[in-house]
């Protein structure tokens, strides 16, 4: 590795030295600090001893970028020091991501610079980015599915013996080496395909880090984890903050920013309309800042006015994709005009128990029934027409045709049933005129009905789906995670059309993984653990840690 | 051994197919040697072809056009050959060509992100074009491709017989293209990035590969392979050039690199196999099966038609509709295969 006659002096062992880029005099930080703040702080020698912590890392000054007619940024400007941990907060399609691929360099800039470390070059594309410290976690993850996590790891990068063959011993011995320091525990030679999500953000993560980098973008790194898995990630990263790397993260979720951010960036229509310290605000606050006028994240709604039992499940069993039982005896009632939640972690036969309920899922024993029909043995075209209405989990692949139009998407159930169909032959008119009327109502925002709806916004096209199974007014409303990866704004108006539909007497069934939505929405709670029902209470009686509690099985 | 029992299900087929191979060239030493012999021709330029298209898919990029890739080699070759009096300047010239074949596929298909299907048959189209309408009968070539001779290899029984003696050095190439396009793919920095690039471009890029070039370079360089089984097909084989004479091989090649699961040697054992139905066939047809004179009943002509030599000459394709029957499911295609990268569209 070393040179021989080197090896066993105390320094060549024990102190790894700067890798000498980074000019840690004060005169340099003068010339790059572009904050009073950055200045102040004194001269620490980071974790990784090169750099120094508030040296400012990040500088950003009046980015802009446009696609056509819209204006994905405009005039951005913003800091991020060494050790930092920035939020980058604004509903969907506010332009966060279009500003972190500016960064990284897979979008080029319009107007503005974008300097790290004091070098205001352009960042050319990736490659450029990572030779200076950047990494980047994409929300889609960039892992080639079929390779092993060491082959990930050393893609770009490989080192080879011999001048040609590969080494992947050396990168598994780097996988190993890294997972061990930075406590992210992962297996070199599992295939990436058959990790679970949480541990592919890990592999994504050490890839990131295999390139020694100073700013780690993580662009929604918490869409897809299950709450566990979310505070171990927000842990990773307030760690890695410690050690000296910069963090910039994209989030919708103000729970999050509160929790690990020092600062946050607030994004509206491109631009950045607050910028403020975690320590001086709250997430009414940032709400607001978000949206650009007062949000309600706690809901007003009426006491429910229960009427008769809707929907009835005794003793349902229903199996997983890998056959294993995951609905495991679960019985539970939900009345007219209440809002039952199910509360658990993800996991625990939840999606089974609701594609079970639409239809799209074989039941195995025990029975379903909505009002006096028996729908144990239904497909979802049964399940719609006795008035059930789905809001799917996965709106992507259940919910919408991403191909076709935000109309034909309002009517995909109805399609064939006047008015929109008459003997056989569609009627566009009345296909239209209902889009449009729902577009008004549901505030779908878009250029028209006919619009792709693959081509809408996450908020936008869960609004498309909450219209489409709340216009027919369902007698039974299941809403299966009905906000995840929605906008804050998005968020408060399907809630408040969740409440609204129990105010006109629907029975709701809402299944979610956060639970400040089931606290929030519900009146009646039923926790799950294990596939069956593990406590049933009043909303009003329901106490967060001990729900917390029965979740994690102890009961 | 660890790696033998990860493989036992390859390793233990391949043993029962080479002690199956040598019981039948002991026991009927009449026929089979000719039959192995006449197997190997008929595989290489398959070889050759499912080469170039596992080098294509790998990469994300599907050559569809192999087909006309051969077919323009074996006209360039063959002619200029005839023309120049120089066998080598004909083989240059027709790897040259196939290797231009490759070039206008990645060009149109990776920097101009044209449809590659529609490429491929435009590719096809024009080569089957340009080779009838200058096709000039009468020509003879000047001389053969010299033959090469593996020394000590040679003597082995079967194998030496087969792939190490009395064949030109364009077989020779096959066999060394399959083994060293197997070690490229799995054990360099180009075959990890090609891999990657073919699966999932966009995490690639990510870490700094240039998707484009990668594509650009490989599909351009792997159509010098087609080139090669088109120049063997005319300057080889048989010694002439006629219209069409690709017939189909570019598409059976693809077959071949689908149930090869699109690694190099499976696929090479595959072309061998469908060389080694193609000798029964033909082996079949010369032994004169059937029935003799008209046929009385309709047992006798089913057995009149099936044994004839047309049908018996489809042998090799129903062998190739069996086998992918029986791949599909079990072989996955590389992720990307088919789909233009187009960079930030993730």
């Amino acid at each position: 590795m070393s040179d021989p006659t080197t090896t066993g002096t105390p320094e060549a062992e024990g102190t790894p030295t700067p890798a000498g880029h980074v000019d840690t005099s004060p005169d340099h930080l003068e010339r790059v600090a572009t904050t009073d703040a950055a200045r102040e702080l004194p001269p620490e020698r980071s974790g990784f001893g090169e750099g120094v912590v508030g040296e400012v890392l990040l500088d950003i000054q009046g980015l802009s970028k446009s696609f056509g007619s819209v204006h994905a940024n405009r005039d951005i400007t913003l800091t991020v020091r060494r050790g930092e941990i920035v939020a980058l907060l604004g509903e969907n399609g506010a332009g966060k991501s279009t500003l972190v691929n500016q960064i990284f360099g897979l979008i080029a800039p319009d107007a503005g610079t974008v300097s790290v470390k004091g070098d205001a070059t352009p960042i050319k594309d990736p490659k450029d980015a990572i030779g200076r410290g950047i990494g980047m976690v994409h929300q889609h993850f960039q892992l080639v599915p079929v390779m092993t996590v060491a082959e990930n790891l050393m893609l770009g990068h490989e080192t080879t013996r011999a001048g040609v063959v590969l080494d992947l011993e050396g990168a598994r011995r780097m996988v190993r080496d890294l997972a061990e320091r930075h406590g992210l525990r992962v297996d070199p030679d599992a295939e990436v395909d058959d990790l679970p999500v949480g541990t592919q953000q890990r592999v994504e993560i050490l890839k990131a880090l295999s390139r020694r980098v100073d700013l780690l973008i993580l662009d929604e790194p918490t869409a897809v984890l299950t709450p566990q898995e979310t505070d171990e990630l927000l842990g990773v990263m307030r760690e890695l903050a410690a050690s000296g790397t910069s963090i910039v993260f994209i989030t919708h979720k103000l729970r999050e920013v509160l929790a690990v951010a020092d600062r946050v960036y607030v994004l509206r229509q491109g631009a950045v309309v607050g910028e403020v310290a975690t320590g001086d605000t709250d997430a009414t606050g940032l709400a607001t800042m978000m949206v650009g006028r007062e949000v309600v994240l706690s809901i007003d709604k009426e006491p429910a006015t229960p009427g008769e039992t809707v929907l009835s499940i005794r003793d349902l069993r229903v199996e997983d994709d890998r056959e294993l039982t995951a609905v495991d005896g679960f019985s539970l009632e939900v009345r007219a005009g209440e809002i039952v939640g199910v509360a658990g972690v993800e996991g625990n036969g939840q999606r089974e128990l609701v594609e079970a309920l639409a239809g799209m899922r074989k039941v195995v024993s025990g029975q379903m029934t909505l009002g006096d029909l028996d729908l144990t043995r239904a497909d979802p075209h049964r399940t719609h027409h006795a008035g059930v209405g789905h809001i799917p989990e996965n709106r992507e692949k259940h919910g919408l045709v991403s191909a076709y139009s935000i109309a034909d998407n309002l009517v995909l159930n109805e399609f064939d049933q006047p008015p929109y169909a008459r003997s056989g032959v569609r009627q566009f008119a009345a296909v239209r005129e209902n889009a449009q009327r729902l577009r008004e109502e549901f505030d779908i925002r878009s250029s028209g009905v006919m619009q792709t709806a693959g081509s809408l916004s996450g908020g936008n096209k869960q609004k498309v789906v909450v219209a489409r199974e709340m216009s027919f007014e369902p007698r039974l409303l299941m809403a299966a995670q009905p906000t995840r990866g929605v906008d804050v704004g998005s968020i408060e108006f399907i809630h408040r059309r969740i409440v609204q539909a129990r105010d006109q007497g629907a029975a709701v069934l809402l299944v979610s993984a956060e639970l400040d939505e089931i606290l929030s929405l519900s009146d009646r709670i039923a926790v799950v653990h294990g596939g069956k029902v593990v406590a049933e209470m009043a909303a009003a009686d329901a106490d967060r840690t001990e729900i917390g509690r029965l979740m994690a099985g102890d009961h | 051994m660890a790696w033998v029992m990860r493989n036992r299900v390859t390793v233990g087929l391949l043993a029962v197919v080479v002690v199956a191979a040598y019981v039948f060239y002991w026991a009927a030493n009449d026929i089979a040697p000719s039959m192995y012999v006449s197997a190997w021709g008929y595989a290489i330029p398959l070889v050759l072809a499912a080469l170039v298209g596992v080098i294509g898919e790998r990469s994300g990029v599907v050559n569809i056009g192999i087909e006309g890739q051969m077919l323009i080699a074996a006209f360039a070759g063959f002619f200029t050959a005839a023309a120049t009096g120089s066998i080598l300047v004909g083989v240059l010239v027709g790897v040259g060509s196939g290797l231009v074949a490759g070039a206008f596929l990645a060009w149109t298909t990776v920097r101009w992100r044209m449809d590659q299907i529609i490429a491929g048959v435009v590719l096809n189209i024009v080569a089957t074009g340009i080779t009838s309408f200058y096709y000039t009968p009468g020509k003879i070539l000047p001389g053969v491709i010299p033959n090469l001779d593996i020394p000590v290899l040679q003597d082995i029984p079967l194998v030496g017989e087969v792939f190490f003696s009395g064949r030109s050095w364009i077989a020779t190439v096959a066999i060394l293209a399959a083994i060293g396009i197997h070690l490229l793919l799995f054990h360099t920095r180009w075959g990890l990035r090609t891999r990657a690039v073919g699966e999932y471009p966009s995490a690639a890029d990510t870490a700094g590969i240039n998707v484009e070039r990668l594509r650009l370079v490989n599909v351009t360089i792997a159509g010098s392979l087609a080139g090669l089984a088109g120049v063997y097909l005319s300057m080889d084989a048989s010694s002439s050039f006629e219209r069409g004479m690709t017939a189909g091989r570019g598409f059976l090649a693809l077959a071949i690199m689908i149930m090869g699961a699109w690694r190099p040697l499976r696929a090479f054992a595959m072309a061998l196999f469908f060389g080694f139905v193609n000798a029964v066939a033909s082996q079949l047809q010369q032994s004169g099966l059937g029935v003799d004179g008209e046929p009385s009943g309709f047992l006798e002509w089913l057995l009149a038609a099936v044994t004839s030599p047309q049908i018996l000459a489809t042998l090799p394709y129903v062998a190739v509709l069996v086998v992918l029957g029986l791949a599909a499911g079990r072989v996955r295609a590389p992720g990307a295969v088919g789909q233009p990268y187009v960079k930030g569209d993730q």
